[in-house]
């Protein structure tokens, strides 16, 4: 199971729930996620369900550079972590 | 409502009260974030502010206690952009603007959208047929990098009536409800533009455009380059070129009940957007636009550099109360229709919004 994380300022506005899911891919997992808190999607995903501009996500410690279709591969046992950007905001 | 105005700032919402010993801070909402607008208690007691999260985007709470707790409701959010769609990215940048016309609700987003609300907020319809309008590929950004709505006056009568102000896209009116729109930006000139287009109404720049309640058919707009007026319902517009000091600036009011007075907060130019002579003041005009006064008592009269944005400066519906507040956080009160000021606060964040009520 992929474990997904958001960073700890979101909780300032809504929950953030840590999921295990056995998504296959990155829009996968976060759907799972938003399945538990759908308030979560528009603080992630922009209108056109792409990344936010301010946000950035890493797969296993690696960024991932796709902001749009978010395909990215999960492994059983991957850790996903969604964070703000250093840069903007 | 005189005695107590919202202050959206770049750092929280502010609701100020009026009392014996003047305006003060009553209670803070959304401390260290952007409020980018507020739209103050309607007649059903439900408010609105809009914020603008660095990271994580436009976002819309509403209150129905006056401001004292709030909920997250839905964000107006654009359809799915089309492969083929031309300009800006179908996103929202940031809500602009908020206004009430009865029971419906109006948001003015960047980029250039024009959302309706029937349920005070709770769900939100972009409006087809001015984002579909062909015009709309010609808008482009004042102050920001996509066009916006920043003025939506609705007509206090004639419910399906409606006019809004677009950062460039000039100004456009429906009288159908929203079904149709047309452009209502003659007369007036771009000074920016290359000579062709310069009175070409769709690229117009209106700061802020604000109607008259008791007489609607007189508006009023803060123009990127001078000061018009409208005495035929925005069918044309006449540029006001008397305004002292400059007739550069953001914010314009108009009295709710005496359609030919009229306040402005000047600045140098476009390119020098701080008081003349770091002096800040208000140019009022109470003829329509033929003679101006230049009010200063109150007011910082030397070493000042506030800018006063478009949605900065608020009259009150009995036309004497003003509040206005500046990119500096400085917030300034009259209560004798602009003749003096109290300084409130010189400490507040950037502010964006000023509303009564």
């Amino acid at each position: 199971m992929a474990r997904i994380e958001f960073t700890q300022q979101l909780r300032r506005f809504t929950e953030t729930p840590v999921v295990e899911t056995a998504a296959a891919t990155l829009r996968d997992g976060l759907e799972a996620a938003f399945a538990v808190n759908p308030r979560l999607r528009g603080y992630v995903l922009d209108d056109q369900a792409h990344l936010r501009a301010n946000l950035v996500v890493f797969i296993d410690g690696r960024r991932c550079e796709d902001r749009l279709s978010l395909d990215q591969s999960l492994a059983p046992g991957s850790r996903v972590h969604v964070l703000q950007a250093l840069s903007g905001g | 409502m005189t005695d107590r105005a919202w202050v959206a700032t770049r750092k929280g919402l502010f609701e100020m009260r009026r009392g014996a010993g003047g305006w003060s801070i009553a209670n803070v909402g959304f401390l260290g974030e952007p409020v980018s607008m507020v739209l103050p208690p309607t007649a059903s007691q439900r408010m609105l502010a809009a914020l603008n999260l660095g990271h994580f985007g436009v976002k819309l709470h509403a209150s129905d206690d006056g401001g004292g707790s709030w909920n997250e409701v839905t964000t107006p959010t654009y359809p799915e952009q089309p492969a083929d769609a031309k300009g800006p990215a179908w996103k929202l940048v940031q809500i602009w603007s908020l206004a009430a016309q009865g029971d419906t609700v109006y948001a003015g987003t960047l980029p250039g959208g024009l959302f309706r609300s029937d349920d005070r907020g709770a769900s939100w319809q972009l409006n087809e047929s001015l984002w579909h309008q062909p015009g709309r590929a010609e808008w482009f950004g004042g102050g920001y990098d996509v066009p916006g709505i920043h003025s939506i006056c609705p007509h206090p009568t004639n419910a399906g009536e409606l006019l809004v102000g677009i950062s460039c896209g000039g100004v456009w009116a429906t009288r159908d409800g929203g079904r149709s729109w047309s452009t209502q930006a003659r007369g007036m000139r771009a000074a920016y533009m290359p000579p062709e287009r310069a009175e070409d109404p769709n690229i117009q720049d209106p700061h802020c455009v604000v109607r008259c309640t008791a007489r609607p058919e007189v508006l009023w707009t803060q123009h990127h380059n001078g000061i018009w007026r409208s005495a035929d319902n925005a069918e044309s517009w006449q540029e006001v070129t008397t305004a002292p000091l400059s007739s550069f600036g953001f914010a314009v009011a108009v009295h709710p009940d005496d359609a030919d007075t009229a306040w402005f907060v000047p600045g140098v130019a476009d390119e020098k957007r701080v008081p003349v002579d770091g002096a800040l003041v208000v140019n009022r005009t109470t003829d329509g636009g033929r003679s101006f006064e230049t009010l200063r008592a109150g007011l910082p009269q030397s070493g000042c550099y506030d800018l006063v944005y478009r949605h900065g400066l608020a009259v009150a519906p009995d036309g004497r109360h003003l509040m206005m507040g500046s990119t500096t956080g400085g917030l300034w009160a009259s209560d004798d229709g602009g003749e003096s000021w109290t300084t409130v606060s010189n400490l507040l964040p950037p502010i964006y919004a000023v509303r009564f009520g």
